[in-house]
């Protein structure tokens, strides 16, 4: 049996849940005081997932630079690798919000795409 | 002299809402008036996520979020003036700007909506000593550097303050190839959000020290290093815990200030605690037609209450223009006070005669309370008792009042919001 | 080869250069910093003192209440702000009482005018917010405020108009002299040779000296914190109230300054690092109890920023002004500590007086005595304004919001002799970044307009010359990344 101390974003309280799990089987969660920190507990431990924002260079347009984001979760674990993608990326204006700058990144599924228009 | 019916001052979250709210209560001729290149404000440099749920119900990006409001602004057509300073604004609502292009220039305004945000607590402010190098910014002058013009203050980074800015400063850095060595906050306690400290400071391993404080800042000419130490319960420096961190940069996010200059000429009453204008449920200041909304009013931590806020003063603003500039206020004026671990209310005053039916009345504790209740009392009897888990200073909090209760209490003097233990 | 090299462009090296314009020379100035007021010129108290507090007959009495008359004369011919506000010297123990009277006769000897002594009615009639236990005060109306950067500045602009060359980033490493009396000046940018050197390098002069003479000097870092006040809070006093004096110097005073804030300080702490213009929690500490002994309601929560100065001390509390008897031809200025802010006119003309009849120099005949300052258009009309908009839009734009400073202003700051390389000197010249958010706002702004302006990148851009860059490299590494 393994156990991971988390503290939960669900609301200001950030209780300090613990999760004792074997293998991918949740064992008990304790230490939350609602059903939130039960949830988010379960979700967190195997599979922690972030949205990535960034920005990346831009060619010829109003700004020096776009900002960016995965366009959903990417595992925690992939976010030093998808940033390198990030910073190697360049772009030519204009940019439109929602654009794809990188399609399926890291093979998440996931774009990064754009978050502000650059003419 | 041109006129408007509306002018706006600022083009950030709030007076684009405010804006928008005003156009769709079928004002005509609104201008906001914007002191930077583009519209958003603060927005445009806030790259995150984590802005929209309440008023979207999905999670956008600063520029995302600002973008949807502009898109509004173009839709609607509302005129807007970029790079324009507003220089003053008279007590009778003449609005001095600037500009390269128009010079400097009056408009005469129906209502005038302050919409001016909020700045950052500089170093001057907090008495920190030591040298006075570079390296040295305010967390959200890093966020500009960093996120708008791309430029990286340095690679080894201390942050003093627990601010929202400062914890997503700190993710910003790290992500951006620095090492943010610690974050000290001088309270007990983080004044930033919960999940902020979980997914900046947790996510990437950089602690967080609660009652420390920087007490020399060292490097004559580039900042080399600052020392930190824990401070006791009367926030001074306890000798001997002191650390030493060499690092090329020191961010520091130690408090929002609202931006009343221009509102203090105009002659707008203050209130002390938020250093914002004092105003009634219209969110209309001492000074008729002069509302406010968003930071300037308060310092808020999350946009959507901003937009929502902003989106009441447009529409009060549109009231008070299409009654021709004539007030309405009624005979039954409630005062709204905030004493017991309550810091301050917004508004400070209610119309009885003229509030909405549902009335949200937003404010702040002034400590970390934990299973506590929140009590509002009609004079001496108690109207609303709500139990809360927790209760923190870095939260904003809010209770409704009903219209008609208020209408029910005889002779209704003072409301007054309380923290309670039981 | 120059005639004259003047070392340090603090307040005292730009009047000492200014007055040798007057001459036909060939003059220079050698600075080890990147602008001129970098040393103890900016970071004081900004005050022209009256001249009661320096010891009767000493130079440092004459010099002061010489300097002070110049004062007004200075100030319009260079177009900056000077105001004599007068002081008040505040008396809060009745046994100490009888000093006001020493100090009365101190004044009067060194020939201060309009000198005074209040009762505590009187006095609490001028300021309203002295402390209650006020017994008595001397009032000095000749005393003034000015802009201490302004006036360096505006001396050593004029100074480099009248053909002063100014040679920043240059620190004097060695001097010697040869066979035929020229002295010779060792540099990090190589060797200068001079007929004549003015040692005016501040905290630095007794370095400088004892490169050149066997009768050693010693020159004390003597630290003053200091905290300044928001504008909001200008009001608190009109005059610069000083506790009586003590063998430290004149105390911590609270006054207002020039551009309308108000300034608390210094403390007075000898030390042993000539860099060493850190502010202490102890210091600040001591500097807001004692102001606090002197003033009431003293709301040290509008603080908008604290900062330190080094006065140039030296043991006998006296200025050495003179030819250096064992070094011929090498002129001090040191010492030069309070009230050498004041006394800098005085001591130009005095340096500028001797040097002439040692080395028979001619007076020019176009000698310019006046310099066009910065211009203040809060200062103008509207339609004056909008003439200059329109003539120059850089004045609409509008970069320090705090202190209303334009685009046009820091232009001209950029542009103008000596002109600004770094926020600081921009700051200086032009007060952008000086109010109360402290250049949180423009300072990202004022970047850009060098970083476009003086064709530099904006890595290379300094708060302060030498290593003190802003920003540290472009995001997303140096080429920025691959077209995606």
């Amino acid at each position: 049996m393994e156990r991971k101390d988390l503290t939960c974003i669900g609301c200001p309280m950030g209780c300090t849940v613990t999760v004792e799990f074997e293998g991918e089987e949740v064992l008990e969660v304790s230490g939350n005081t609602c059903a939130i920190g039960d949830q988010y507990a379960r979700n967190e431990v195997f599979h922690p997932e972030r949205t990535i924002t960034s920005t990346v260079t831009v060619d010829g347009g109003d700004k020096p630079r776009c900002s960016v984001k995965t366009a959903g979760n990417i595992p925690k674990d992939k976010i030093y690798e998808c940033m390198k993608l990030i910073d190697a990326t360049r772009v030519k204006a204009p940019v439109k919000i929602g654009d794809v700058v990188i399609k399926n990144v890291l093979g998440t599924g996931v774009d990064v795409v754009a978050t502000k228009n650059v003419s | 002299m041109t006129s408007y019916d509306i002018v706006i001052v600022g083009g950030g979250p709030a007076g684009l809402a405010a804006a928008v709210s005003a156009r769709k209560a079928g004002i005509d001729k609104i201008l906001i008036l914007e002191r930077d290149k583009e519209l958003g404000g603060i927005l445009n440099q806030c790259i995150h996520n984590g802005f929209g749920l309440h008023t979207f119900k999905e999670e956008l990006t600063g520029p995302e979020y600002a973008s949807r409001y502009i898109d509004q602004v173009l839709e609607e057509k509302i005129e807007y003036r970029l790079n324009t300073m507003v220089m003053d604004i008279s007590n009778d609502r003449v609005v001095t700007a600037m500009s390269k292009e128009e010079g400097m220039y009056q408009i005469k305004a129906g209502a005038v909506i302050l919409a001016m945000g909020c700045r950052e607590r500089p170093r001057g402010a907090l008495n920190i000593p030591g040298y006075r190098p570079a390296g040295i910014f305010s967390a959200g002058t890093a966020q500009r550097l960093v996120n708008m013009e791309g430029y990286m203050p340095g690679r080894e980074v201390v942050i003093l303050g627990s601010g929202d800015i400062g914890l997503i400063m700190a993710r910003r850095m790290t992500l951006e190839g620095a090492k943010v060595k610690v974050v000290a906050e001088l309270l007990p306690y983080s004044g930033g959000l919960k999940r902020n400290i979980v997914q900046c400071l947790d996510d990437y391993g950089i602690p967080l020290k609660l009652s420390h404080t920087v007490v020399d800042i060292e490097g004559k000419e580039h900042i080399t290093a600052v020392t930190i130490a824990q401070v006791d319960s009367n926030n001074l420096p306890i000798p001997g815990t002191e650390e030493r961190y060499t690092c090329d940069t020191l961010l520091l996010s130690c408090g929002l200030i609202p931006e009343n200059e221009l509102s203090n000429k105009a002659g707008v009453e203050m209130n002390p605690i938020t250093s914002g204008p004092r105003v009634d449920d219209s969110l209309e200041t001492n000074i008729p037609g002069v509302f406010a909304c968003g930071n300037v009013l308060h310092v808020h931590d999350l946009v959507d209450y901003v937009s929502e806020e902003a989106a009441l003063a447009g529409a009060n603003a549109a009231k008070y223009v299409k009654n021709g500039g004539k007030e309405e206020k009624g005979s039954h004026i409630v005062e709204v006070k905030a004493t017991d671990g309550a810091r301050y209310t917004v508004p400070s005053t209610i119309d009885v005669d003229n509030m909405e039916d549902l009335l949200t009345v937003r404010f702040r504790v002034g400590y970390v309370f934990k299973d506590a209740f929140v009590s509002v009392y009609f004079d001496d009897e108690r109207v609303q008792h709500l139990k809360k888990r927790i209760l923190a200073p870095g939260e904003m909090e809010q209770v409704i009042l009903q219209k008609a209760k208020l209408l029910e209490a005889k002779d209704l003097k003072t409301i007054t919001i309380k923290i309670e233990a039981e | 080869m120059y005639d004259i090299i003047i070392i340090g462009a603090g307040v005292t090296g730009s009047a000492v250069a200014r007055e040798l314009s007057r001459y036909n020379a060939n003059i220079c100035v050698l600075e080890k910093c990147e602008d001129v007021c970098e040393g103890t010129s900016k970071a004081n108290s900004a005050i022209v003192h009256a001249g009661f507090d320096a010891t009767n007959g000493s130079l440092m009495a004459k010099m002061n209440v010489r300097g002070n008359e110049l004062m007004g004369k200075l100030a319009e011919d260079l177009d900056i702000p000077f105001k004599r506000n007068g002081a008040m010297v505040v008396c809060i123990h009745k046994e100490a009482i009888d000093g006001l009277k020493t100090l009365y006769d101190r004044g009067i000897a060194n020939g201060v005018k309009e000198l005074k002594i209040l009762d505590r009615e009187e006095a609490l009639k001028l300021e309203p917010n002295l402390s209650k236990n006020v017994e008595g005060a001397l009032y000095a109306p000749t005393s003034g405020i000015i802009c201490p950067f302004m006036l360096n500045i505006a001396m050593a602009e004029n100074a480099a108009e009248n053909g002063v060359d100014f040679h920043f980033n240059t620190k004097v490493e060695d001097i010697y002299s040869d066979d035929e009396g020229i002295w010779h000046l060792r540099t990090n940018n190589g060797e200068y040779k001079t007929r004549y050197v003015v040692n005016a390098a501040g905290v630095y002069s007794d370095v400088i000296h004892n490169m050149v003479s066997e009768n050693k000097i010693s020159i004390t870092p003597r630290r003053g914190d200091y905290c300044l006040l928001d504008k909001e809070v200008g009001g608190l006093v009109s005059h610069t109230i000083f506790p009586q004096p003590t063998n430290l110097g004149k105390g911590v005073l609270v006054s207002p300054t020039i551009h309308g804030n108000i300034i608390v300080g210094p403390t007075a702490v000898d030390i042993e690092n000539k860099e060493g213009n850190n502010t202490t929690a102890a210091g600040i500490e001591d500097l807001i109890t004692k102001a606090n002994d002197h003033v009431d309601n003293l709301p040290m929560r509008k603080v908008i920023t604290s900062f330190a100065g080094l006065r140039a001390h030296e043991a006998s509390h006296e200025f050495i002004i003179k030819e250096v008897e064992d070094a011929p031809h090498f002129i001090d200025c040191a010492g030069i500590e309070s009230p050498g802010l004041t006394s800098c006119p005085a001591i130009g003309e005095m340096v500028g007086e001797m040097l002439k009849e040692k080395m028979n120099l001619e007076e020019k005949k176009n000698w310019i005595s006046k310099r066009k300052g910065i211009l203040n258009p809060t200062e103008m009309s509207v339609e004056e304004r909008n003439e200059l908009i329109k003539k120059e839009p850089a004045y609409g734009q509008i970069i320090c919001r705090c202190e209303s400073i334009s685009e046009g202003e820091i232009l001209d700051a950029i542009h103008r002799p000596l002109g600004a390389r770094s926020l600081d000197g921009v700051k200086r010249r032009t007060r952008a970044g000086m109010g109360r958010c402290q250049g949180g706002f423009c300072s990202p702004r004022v970047m850009e307009i060098l970083h476009r302006e003086l064709n530099l990148p904006l890595e290379e851009i300094t708060k302060s010359g030498g290593r003190s860059n802003i920003v540290l490299e472009r995001t997303k590494g140096t080429n920025g990344g691959e077209t995606a």
